[in-house]
């Protein structure tokens, strides 16, 4: 439903996240050179590639964090830079790989944090806002965390209550920088199932990740990163092959098929 | 789990309220000089006593209200640079703030200039004191709120060292004056005006850029991510909080530790809403520096203690605790 309130406002524009020869560079390394991307309503995109490739720096650049050194990132057909910061964080967020609590304070509050963007100047939340945290908080599994402090949580509830408050902040493209650390199998699989929810409902996804055959489960388009430059960019059926995976990670990578998935297993 | 006053913040801000009415209704009331204290306000009502009317007009009731403002104020400063540094330990007497205002101050003082330079002297010295440690901690691998702390704690001790020097070199005739003056005494305080107004300004200005810092207060990064424009509301962290605190260190000298106990009592009370931390921040600071300056005059009466040293022996221990229990990665 939500995705066709959305649709409505910005018609014709399927492509909600575009970079055109964008280069991420550090420290004079070009890590990516010339990425070009376009991710559609529906989609979850996989990014994968060795430590150090380039990863969180990539998201970092298509988040807006980072100009890229070339080359230019759209949102909903208009460049970054041109949307306000508002306006901008309403459609685009991302779940970083550490997230801060220098102060005391609730899980609630923490969560509440992600509908900044949605409250106007001099206004407190909603109920709307608050539920909207609430179903964050469910979507993540942590109902009944409401009142709990941040600093009595386990490091994987930190990390829920951390994608909860990316989720109240509910923009178009996700982008997510290793949602899985510090996650169970059980979560881990809830993540990227939400993740898919979120596609049908015509929001999409970026999300790193470290485990090939999640990624081709649950991905529609994967980008590996080779972390000299080089990278593609493609449907998850191509560009997720033994031998793509094994040149990235330099292990050997074999595929098996079980239940109808495809896993890959490096040995 | 939230304590009660968490859950209804507004009790608790009417509960200081009125606690602040008290306080500064005790600090009239109470002294060394004319009537007891049971026999005060039958006096004053009267109206037959000027000596008693002077003595609570024109010295306890602008002392009592200058000693509020400055509490309520070094209060919202230590708020506001705990959230620039996201560190609950950072005040502007711990971060060589106070320092910095007390040698220009000084040095503005020796030199013979008005009190409009001395003020002038003392924002100058806060802000460079704020921009040196904030350049100096800004080395290779950005900025991390530690380093921040620790450049902070390092330039406190260098102000002062040359605090001392000026002291050393200074008239030694003003030296006790101004020994007192820098250990933070309100005897000299005239009119309480100036900072009730601006405590007037910062309280709502703060308020309304109070959710904007609950998003910094979860680290730069979040606070882009979110819309925040991170960059002018941290340049007006600074400016604020270093006018706030040259204000008062050129009313009252350098008082330690409101901006750190204070900011910190209340987030345990009532949580890091700031739209809530700021309005109680500023009235807990003002009852307690009160109450403060009350024991200060009256503890050893006639002789005067320095406020300063009243605040610093409450805000060392607390600061040793929250060192101690701070958790290994900040």
């Amino acid at each position: 439903m939500a995705g066709h309130t959305t649709a409505a406002v910005i018609p014709a524009v399927s492509a909600l996240l575009k970079s055109t020869d964008v280069d991420v560079s550090v420290a004079g390394r070009r890590l990516v050179a010339g990425l070009n991307l376009t991710v559609s309503r529906g989609e979850v995109v996989c990014l994968l590639g060795p430590n150090g490739s380039g990863k969180s720096l990539t998201l970092h650049t298509l988040a807006g964090l980072r100009l890229p050194a070339t080359g230019q990132v759209q949102l909903c057909g208009k460049p970054l830079g041109e949307w306000s910061r508002r306006d901008r964080a309403r459609r685009l967020g991302l779940l970083t790989q550490v997230s801060e609590d220098a102060f005391p304070g609730t899980v609630l509050e923490a969560v509440l944090i992600g509908r900044h963007p949605h409250v106007d100047a001099w206004q407190w939340e909603t109920t709307q806002d608050v539920e909207a945290a609430r179903q964050a908080l469910a979507d993540c599994d942590l109902v009944g965390f409401e009142d709990r402090e941040i600093g009595t949580l386990s490091g994987g509830e930190r990390r829920r209550v951390a994608l909860a408050a990316v989720l109240a902040q509910d923009p178009e493209v996700l982008l997510l920088d290793e949602p899985q650390n510090h996650l169970d199998p059980r979560h881990q699989l809830a993540v990227l199932r939400l993740l898919r929810a979120r596609a049908k409902a015509g929001r999409a996804a970026i999300v790193s990740l470290h485990d090939p055959s999640l990624a081709a489960r649950f991905a529609d388009q994967a980008i590996l990163l080779e972390g000299n430059g080089q990278w593609s960019f493609g449907p998850v059926g191509e560009v997720l092959n033994c031998a793509a995976l094994s040149k990235i990670y330099g292990v050997s990578v074999s595929e098996v098929a079980i239940a109808g998935y495809r896993h890959f297993i490096s040995d | 789990m939230p304590t009660y006053f968490a859950r209804h913040p507004s009790i608790f801000l009417l509960l200081l309220a009125l606690i602040a009415c008290l306080v500064l209704v005790a600090a009239v009331t109470v002294g060394s000089a004319g009537p007891a204290a049971k026999d005060l306000w039958p006096h004053l009502i009267g109206g037959a006593d000027p000596v008693a009317r002077s003595i609570v007009m024109d010295l306890r009731l602008p002392r009592a209200l200058t000693a509020f403002a400055v509490g309520g104020l070094l209060a919202l400063a230590g708020v506001a640079m705990q959230v620039l540094l996201r560190n609950p330990l950072a005040d502007p007497y711990v971060l060589g703030v106070s320092g910095g205002a007390s040698v220009a101050a000084l040095a503005a003082m020796l030199a013979g200039l008005s009190a409009y330079w001395i003020q002038g002297a003392a924002f100058g010295g806060a802000l460079s004191a704020t921009l040196l440690v904030f350049g100096l901690s800004h080395g290779p691998g950005g900025w991390t709120p530690n380093r921040l702390l620790l450049t902070g704690v390092v330039v406190a001790s260098g102000t002062g060292a040359l605090v001392s020097l000026l002291l050393a070199a200074g008239d030694p005739t003003l030296l006790r004056g101004m020994v007192y003056w820098l250990m933070g005494d309100l005897s000299w305080a005239g009119s309480p005006l100036g900072l009730l107004v601006l405590l007037g300004i910062t309280v709502p200005v703060g308020i309304a850029m109070a959710r904007p810092m609950n998003v910094l207060s979860r680290g730069d990064v979040q606070a882009q991510l979110l819309g925040v424009p991170v960059g002018p509301l941290r340049v007006g962290l600074f400016i604020c909080s270093s006018l706030i605190t040259a204000a008062t260190v050129t009313t009252v000298g350098s008082i330690g530790f409101i901006g750190l106990v204070v900011p910190h009592l209340v987030r345990l009370v009532l949580g890091s809403d700031h739209r809530r931390v700021i309005p109680a921040s500023a009235l807990a600071g003002g009852i307690l520096l009160t109450v403060a300056d009350l024991l200060a005059r009256t503890l050893l009466a006639p002789q005067q203690l320095p406020v300063g040293a009243l605040t610093a022996l409450v805000g060392v221990p607390l600061f040793l605790v929250l060192l101690r229990r701070a958790p290994p990665s900040t």
